[in-house]
């Protein structure tokens, strides 16, 4: 057993229970809100560090496959199908008797029929991994801008599509999202009395997202995406299938963002278009690019520190304006990162030594 | 950028029609709908001729292209009022150009041999800051230019159909701005130096040809043409801060459907998307999807000729990417 290979995931633990310690010891638990929002932010982040870092494959349509996962599980948990089970409709009815929908009533008696939040998720992950197959076999054919513009493409019409279409509730979202329940008397919810409990739940899974990720940059897939980002021909030529693993980061990125999307969407309750937005894909972007695209560690903290930042309204109104010059100033003195910096990397050295 | 992009459609050009079936159709209504289509799809043309400046001296796709012409429009409105219209058109096509050099010379000119996914963040960053800077000066009021000759309600006949005379102010200036460039990069030295850089960069510098500067030229001249036509469009579309995003990525399908860098064949690729817009429009196509018509063209030329309708591979090969 490799100890030392876990070492990180274990610090990450640790700090992430620091933190819980510390919000409660200083009176400061309001904080955890916006931390559990972060975790789940975390694991897109991740994910598209993978894509850009790993497999060195620009995606300006994260925001969409966020939007896809929340929004399809926020629609199927809210849409109350109780009217189209009273005429009888059969897909609704066989539905009822596999036990996939819930009975609910409403505080004036009036009868309710949603999905149950389990069937909408594992629905919602489907669906995104179908269109993130269904998009990426002809987008990752193309390179540089025309991968960028394809990607921003799709992005725009997952934002348009939720804009225009009732069932997503247009431009004011979906509201009253019920709790995700887990097992025992656990559920992903908003509820403040539930706070630290919700606090852990997305610690636990921004964990298992990144052990997994882990493993597999670690493993033979790992290596090969390595070849891929330093010289795909070369890759080619050494008998690795680019293709199949560019694709196949692309879909576990999609899928780990919507995995976010539905999270997030049952945590906060809501979700609104501007969740599927351009900006916020952009964003995201800016993230990966500031932790160093090849480190999800690097991604991972600058993801929890800025989301964090921006979700506390630490940049104000200007919030947009301050990811734009971060992008550019990243981008001008440090492309690869700020842990890349040659100042930064002589520090390390020296408490290295 | 979740820019409310479809704020750029034909409707307003084509005044309050409902949408009607093609049975229905009259020869008025498809002479209106097809200047609609023109109008929209030479500002797209537009949009796209600049993206191919810059493409070819730099293979740069300057994703702030869309925000050159929300900066020719908003200069030329806050000026209006202080000197007559032509010379506020003026000052702002100028200005709009001293931004595009600045915005080469701080940002692009001293970078030594970066990636294109490095250019491409750095372009974004950048669209996001002028369109910042934007809402900043001028907030999210819709605002325009006033009418170049006529005012709102006053049209012209063709063909039975009523045509705003700023409809032909957009395809007289666009079609002159073609006209210009295209004299411009064959019978002048610099044009000609341009053009060297395009399709050699390292021959050209051999030849005593600064290729740094030709750089900034594209950006200014790109930039330039961006802001005119920002400023004639402006009285029937709007001016808004965040109009770019939605232009920059139809002029960015409109450079893709002709074939990148190809100029010529960008402005029958813009027409042509413009009148698909427009009569998809006409037969009840609903208008929050008409983004999502235009990307689809693009993704779809993208996966089938990503060279473009009217482009070949072997021209494409030779330019970097």
């Amino acid at each position: 057993m490799d100890f030392k290979k876990h070492l990180p995931t274990a610090g990450l633990a640790a700090s992430l229970i620091a933190i819980q310690l510390i919000t409660a010891a200083t009176g400061s638990v309001y904080y955890l809100t916006q931390l559990t929002m972060v975790a789940y932010l975390g694991l897109l982040i991740i994910g598209l560090c993978l894509v850009m870092g790993y497999a060195g494959q620009i995606s300006l349509g994260h925001a969409g496959f966020f939007g896809i996962g929340g929004y399809i599980s926020a629609a199927l948990t809210t849409t109350n199908l109780s009217a189209t089970l009273a005429k009888g409709h059969e897909l609704v009815t066989s539905l009822d008797h596999l036990g996939i929908l819930v009975h609910s009533q409403t505080i004036y008696g009036e009868d309710l029929l949603y999905v149950h939040p389990w069937a909408a998720c594992i629905v919602a992950i489907l669906v995104t991994t179908v269109i993130a197959f269904a998009i990426g076999i002809p987008v990752l054919k193309l390179k540089g801008h025309y991968l960028a513009m394809a990607t921003l493409g799709f992005g725009i019409i997952i934002y348009r599509i939720v804009l225009a279409m009732e069932i997503f509730g247009e431009a004011d979202g979906i509201s009253d999202v019920p709790p995700f329940p887990l097992i025992a008397n656990f559920a992903i919810t908003g509820d403040l009395n539930l706070r630290i409990s919700n606090y852990y739940i997305a610690a636990i899974v921004l964990i298992i997202g990144m052990i997994l990720l882990q493993n597999l940059i670690h493993s033979r897939v790992g290596r090969a995406l390595t070849a891929i980002h330093g010289a795909e021909d070369a890759a080619n030529a050494m008998g690795v299938n680019t293709t199949k693993y560019k694709l196949y980061t692309f879909v576990i990125s999609a899928v780990f963002a919507s995995i976010a999307g539905i999270l997030l969407t049952h945590y906060t309750g809501g979700i609104s278009p501007s969740d599927a937005g351009v900006m916020k894909s952009i964003r995201f972007v800016a993230i990966v690019a500031i932790g160093g695209m090849a480190s999800l560690w690097g991604a991972l903290s600058t993801g929890l520190i800025l989301n964090f930042m921006s979700l506390r309204g630490f940049f104000g109104s200007y919030d947009d304006a301050i990811f734009g010059t971060i992008l550019i100033v990243i981008m001008l003195f440090a492309p690869d990162g700020i842990l890349q910096l040659p100042f930064l990397q002589k520090l390390m050295h020296k408490g290295r030594e | 950028m979740d820019t409310d992009t479809h704020r750029y459609s034909c409707s307003s050009v084509v005044l309050k029609q409902h949408p009607l079936n093609k049975s229905t159709m009259t020869l008025e209504l498809f002479t209106q709908y097809l200047f609609a289509g023109i109008t929209y799809g030479i500002i797209y043309a537009i949009v796209a001729i600049g993206f191919n400046i810059i493409y070819n001296t730099t293979g740069i796709i300057n994703f702030a292209q869309g925000e050159f012409v929300m900066l020719g429009g908003m200069i030329a409105i806050s000026l209006n009022g202080l000197v007559p219209l032509p010379l506020a058109i003026c000052i702002s096509v100028i200005i709009t150009m001293l931004v595009g050099a600045l915005i080469e010379i701080v940002f692009i000119r001293w970078l030594k041999t970066p990636s294109v996914l490095r250019l491409i963040i750095i372009t974004i960053g950048l669209s996001i800051i002028i369109r910042e800077i934007a809402l900043y000066i001028w907030g999210d009021t819709v605002r325009s230019l006033p009418y170049f000759t006529g005012n709102v309600v006053s049209s012209i006949t063709i063909l039975g159909a009523h045509i705003s005379p700023q409809v032909l102010w957009v395809i007289g200036v666009c079609s002159i701005i073609v006209i210009l460039l295209s004299l411009f990069f064959h019978y002048t030295s610099l044009g000609k130096e341009m053009q060297a850089c395009a399709s050699n960069r390292i021959a050209a510098t051999l030849c005593g040809i600064n290729a740094k500067n030709m750089v900034t030229f594209s950006f200014m001249l790109s930039a330039a043409i961006g802001a005119m036509a920002g400023c004639v469009v402006s009285p029937i579309t709007s001016t808004q801060y965040d109009m770019g995003t939605g232009l920059a990525i139809k002029g960015f399908t409109v450079a893709v459907l002709g074939g990148l860098g190809n100029s010529m064949a960008a402005v029958a690729a813009g027409i042509l998307l413009g009148i698909i817009e427009a009569f998809s429009l006409a037969i009840g196509f609903p208008l929050a999807f008409q983004d999502a018509i235009s990307i689809s063209i693009l993704l779809i030329i993208l996966f089938i000729r990503p060279n473009g309708l009217f482009g070949n591979s072997v021209s494409n090969s030779l330019k970097e990417f």
